[in-house]
Order: structure tokens, then sequence, then C-alpha cells
């Protein structure tokens, strides 16, 4: 098959869009999220989600995506709570309270996934595909929610562009200015919990924070201006949907959302090398010449010297 | 007689359970150049964040223009300590000065022409005009300290607090800042700085506020700045050189 002929599929078309789509609101919303040092967040919102999925399917022993996702975000959001309060309150700096929320709500979620597969009725089979997400059962409705939240995410960074920059950069400054600041990173934090909850179906609960922060990594790289790095993270990540899907889709039935992982490293490897300016190659093409430089100075200056005696 | 900038009632701060500031009382007249001095760990900058209401306060009240703080956001600007922030943020140094202008623009609404102009008229008083449009990681000290205070001028505000701006600058900014709070005190506007350098206190502040904890003393400088004072203050542990007419402080 070619690739034209493979993107003909319907089933792999629906796994492209929602690919695609998740690939562009978490690296929208990833940008602020790395800017703010708030990388392992995502990661953390990802492992926390587990239990919340596990809680919702105990409560109403179903599987439905949309209770899985409400569980989910729930979760996060008390987490997302818990982490701000244990910043505040103690002396706890940011980076051991996301470590120590990971790895609790990580344990709860695994002993009521054992617990759920241990009083089995059979119907909870596939839970744990949430550990490594599955793209490719994805349909027609995962990818309306998927389109519906990413263009929330853009609506919405798009809005409190203005607000989210000034948060993120100065948050002392922003409070001077009058801005609810504690709400605003608060939205920050639901934007990411609800990047993440889309995304685990996809690409599962471990490889979710590649999708949010790998892009925007690679889009600072690119610019020194955040509307651009925004919008290229958006797009990185986009891109990386659109070529892991196509890689798993032209056959060796390869998994779809470790793929896009994989894709969206592959943009962060070439940009760490090629990217002007902050790339690898043109840090040493500019050292080369500088060096060459001063060098030529050097000797002309010993020339005159010489000349002068 | 027209109000007092900045009314200060009874505030207290404490970090955990260790207290910082202890009923601080105090107003100020309008139109001085104000040095907030003391030894390190007095309270100084957590006098200023307390009063624009970026730490919580135990206690206390803060009256601006003789109303409370929330009606008054317009008429403050501040100056952050210049490490409070990430230079490496992607922006260049007119998007920063423009961030002065964001109180004054509504929820949603984006910097436009008139705000950018308003921010290189700033950048011009503090001499950076051709700095524009360089990234902040990729200016000197001094100069993100200009581009700081530039925000600050970009607010057009009549109250100004500065956390510290006087800190590891060089010769030429230190001149640019004190040229900048002359102006400012010429316009009638109000400015509290927070100070380290007690040789210079009286060559650059009108009134001195000496602060430890609690509120020591707070006048015109010729008043408050003087040997026994500073020596109240800072515990006994300062040195007095009296090598010329005027004198000059060392911390022992």
């Amino acid at each position: 098959m070619t690739w034209f002929e493979i993107l003909k599929e319907p089933n792999i078309q629906w796994i492209l869009w929602a690919c695609t789509l998740l690939g562009i609101g978490s690296g929208v919303i990833g940008s602020f999220a790395y800017l703010r040092k708030q990388s392992l967040m995502g990661d953390a919102l990802a492992h926390v989600a587990l239990p919340g999925v596990c809680i919702a399917f105990l409560l109403s022993g179903v599987k439905s995506i949309f209770l899985f996702m409400l569980g989910a975000m729930v979760m996060g959001i008390i987490s997302t709570f818990i982490m701000s309060y244990i910043t505040r309150k103690s002396r706890i700096k940011q980076d051991t309270a996301i470590a120590i929320i990971l790895s609790v709500f990580f344990g709860l979620g695994i002993v009521l996934l054992t617990y759920i597969q241990h009083n089995a009725n059979g119907n909870q089979s596939g839970l744990d595909k949430f550990l490594f997400g599955q793209a490719a059962t994805m349909i027609r409705s995962d990818v309306i929610v998927m389109a519906i939240i990413s263009a929330i995410l853009i609506v919405i960074c798009t809005l409190f562009f203005k607000e989210f920059k000034l948060a993120s950069f100065d948050a002392g400054f922003a409070k001077g200015l009058g801005y609810p600041v504690a709400l605003i990173e608060q939205l920050i934090m639901f934007l990411i919990v609800i990047a993440v909850v889309v995304g685990i179906q996809a690409v599962g609960v471990v490889l979710m924070s590649a999708l949010l922060i790998t892009p925007a990594v690679s889009a600072r790289y690119w610019t020194e201006k955040l509307g651009l790095m925004v919008f290229l993270s958006g797009l990185f990540g986009g891109v990386s949907g659109v070529i892991g899907t196509i890689i798993s889709a032209s056959g060796n039935n390869l998994p779809s959302g470790p793929l896009v992982v994989l894709s969206a490293t592959g943009i962060f490897v070439f940009s760490i090398l090629f990217a002007p300016s902050r790339g690898v190659v043109s840090k040493f093409l500019l050292r080369q010449s500088v060096k060459r430089k001063v060098e030529k100075e050097k000797q002309m200056q010993l020339r005159e010297r010489g000349s002068s005696i | 007689m027209s109000q007092s900038p900045l009314e200060i009632n009874n505030i207290s701060v404490a970090y955990q359970k260790k207290p910082v500031l202890r009923d601080i009382t105090f107003s100020i007249p309008e139109g001085k150049l104000i040095g907030i001095v003391g030894p390190n760990g007095a309270g100084k900058s957590t006098l200023i964040k307390a009063i624009l209401g970026l730490i919580p306060r135990l206690s206390g009240e803060v009256k601006i223009y003789g109303k409370p703080y929330k009606d008054q956001l317009k008429k403050i600007g501040y100056v952050p300590q210049r490490e409070s922030v990430d230079w490496d943020f992607p922006t260049n140094a007119l998007d920063v000065v423009t961030m002065g202008r964001y109180g004054h623009l509504g929820w949603f609404k984006r910097p436009g022409k008139k705000e950018k102009e308003i921010a290189m008229e700033s950048l011009r008083k503090v001499g950076m005009q051709d700095y524009a449009n360089r990234q902040i990681s990729q200016l000197s000290g001094g100069q993100q300290q200009r581009i700081f205070l530039a925000r600050a001028l970009a607010q057009d505000a009549t109250l100004y607090f500065m956390d510290e701006p006087f800190v590891g600058v060089d010769a030429a900014t230190e001149k640019a800042i004190i040229t900048l709070l002359d102006e400012l005190k010429k316009q009638g506007k109000t400015v509290l700085v927070v100070h380290h350098d007690l040789a210079t206190v009286k060559e650059y502040f009108d009134w001195v506020m000496l602060l430890n904890e609690t509120l020591r003393a707070i006048g015109p400088a010729e008043e408050v700045f003087t040997a026994d004072m500073l020596q109240e203050t800072y515990g006994g542990r300062l040195a007095v050189l009296d090598k010329q007419k005027e004198s000059s402080f060392v911390l022992a």
C-alpha cells in the first residue's frame, strides 16, 4: 500500500485525526507547563489519572470512556490542589511535591487495578490498556471528544495569552497588578489535566508527559518569541501525530501511540542539532568563526608590532 | 492637604512561626524618595511584598491615597528583585516593558500600538531604546535591571516600590537609576526603595526608613540617618568610619 492508500482507510483516518489533534492540543498547553518549570507536572497528572479511571469503573461497573475521563479529571484536579497546598504550606518544593503525588496516586491506581482484575466480572478486561494506551482502538466518537478538547485548549490559551504569559514570566509582578495569579495557575493546571486525560487513551499513562514537553522543548530551540513558540509547539505536536500514525499504519503492527512519541523525539533531536543560534551545530560553527577571527586579529597585532620595531 | 500616598497600620508578617515584621505603622508624605534601610533579614523586601499583597499578612491595614490597596492598583508601580524571574524566558526587552501596561488593559485585550509606544518611551527614559528587540537573556545584569525599571515606568503610577534596584549593577546603570528617581520626584511621585549601600543613602534619598523586624525610625534623612540610630538598628554590628566630612558606614 502507498501512504496515500493508507490514509484513505477510514479507521486509520480516525486514528490520524485523533493523534494529530492530541499533538496540537498538548503541544500548545505543554509550552506553558515547560516554561513554568512544570515539565514533570504532566507526568504526575497522567499517573494520577489511573486511580481516577479505576474508581470510575468500580463505582459505575461499566467501561465508559466518558466516565473514565471524568474520573481521571476529578483525580487530576484533586491532586493539583494537594500539590499547590503542599508547596504553599510546607517547606517542600514543587519537584518533591510532584514526586510525592505521582508515586502515591500511581501506587493507589495499581492497587485498585489489581483488585479489579482479581474480582472479575469479565467486564474489566482492557482496563489496563490505560497504562500504555491503545490508539488503534479509537473510533469516531473519541476523535470528536479530542477535537473539542483540543479546540478548547487552543481557544483558552489564545484568549488568556497575555495573562498566561505574565503569570509564567513574573508571578510577583502579575500579583502586584492585581491579577488573580493563583486562579490563572489553577486554570493552566486544569488545562494540563484535560490534555493528559484525552491523551492517555492514545499514548498511555507512561508516555503522556512526552507529548506535553517534547514539542515545547523543540519549539523553544527555534524562536525567542513566546507566541511563535506556542504555535510551533502545537505544530510539532501535530506533525508528530501524523508521522507516528503513518509509520504505524504502514504495516509491522507497531503501536501508534509510542510511535507518535518517538516522532516527537525525532523532531526534538533535529531541533537540538540544527536550530539556528541555539542548536548545537550552529553554536559550534559560531565558536569556530569567532576563534578564527580572534586568531587573525592576534596575528595582525603581532605583525604590526614586528614591523614597528 | 493632600492624602498620604501610603499609610500602613500595624502590619505584622511571619514566615512559618518566626515573625519577620512586627506592628509596622507609618505614613509617608507625597513626592519623596524614601530609602528603606536595615540589616540582612530585617524584613525590607518582606515589607514591600506584604504591602503589595504578594505574601499574606498576619494583621494590619494598607491604605493607598486613603483607599484600600485593591482600589488603587493603577497608581502603584513595582520593581521586583531581578533574580525573581527566569531571564531565559522567550521574550524581548520591549515585550517585558509592555507588560507594565497590562494592568491598564482589560482581560483578553492584547497590547496594541499605543502600548508599544509607551513601552518604547519608557525604554528611552532608561537609555535602553537600542536594545528593544534584544532577547532578555542577552542583556547584562544592569540592563536587565533597567528593563524592570522601564516596565515600572510604563505602569505610569504615582507610588513606586523598588526592591533592591541597585544590587549588582554597573556604574552606568546606577547613574541611570538615580537620574530616573530624581525625574520621578520632580513629577511629584513617591518612591520607596529597598537599599543596601549605607554610603549612598544620604546622597540618594530625602527620607529614610530604618527597619529591623520593627520600625526603628522614619523621617527626613538628616534627622534619621545618624550614627546612633544606625547602631541601634544594626544591633551594634556597625563600624563607623569618619574619614571625611560625611560619615561612611561599614558593616563590621
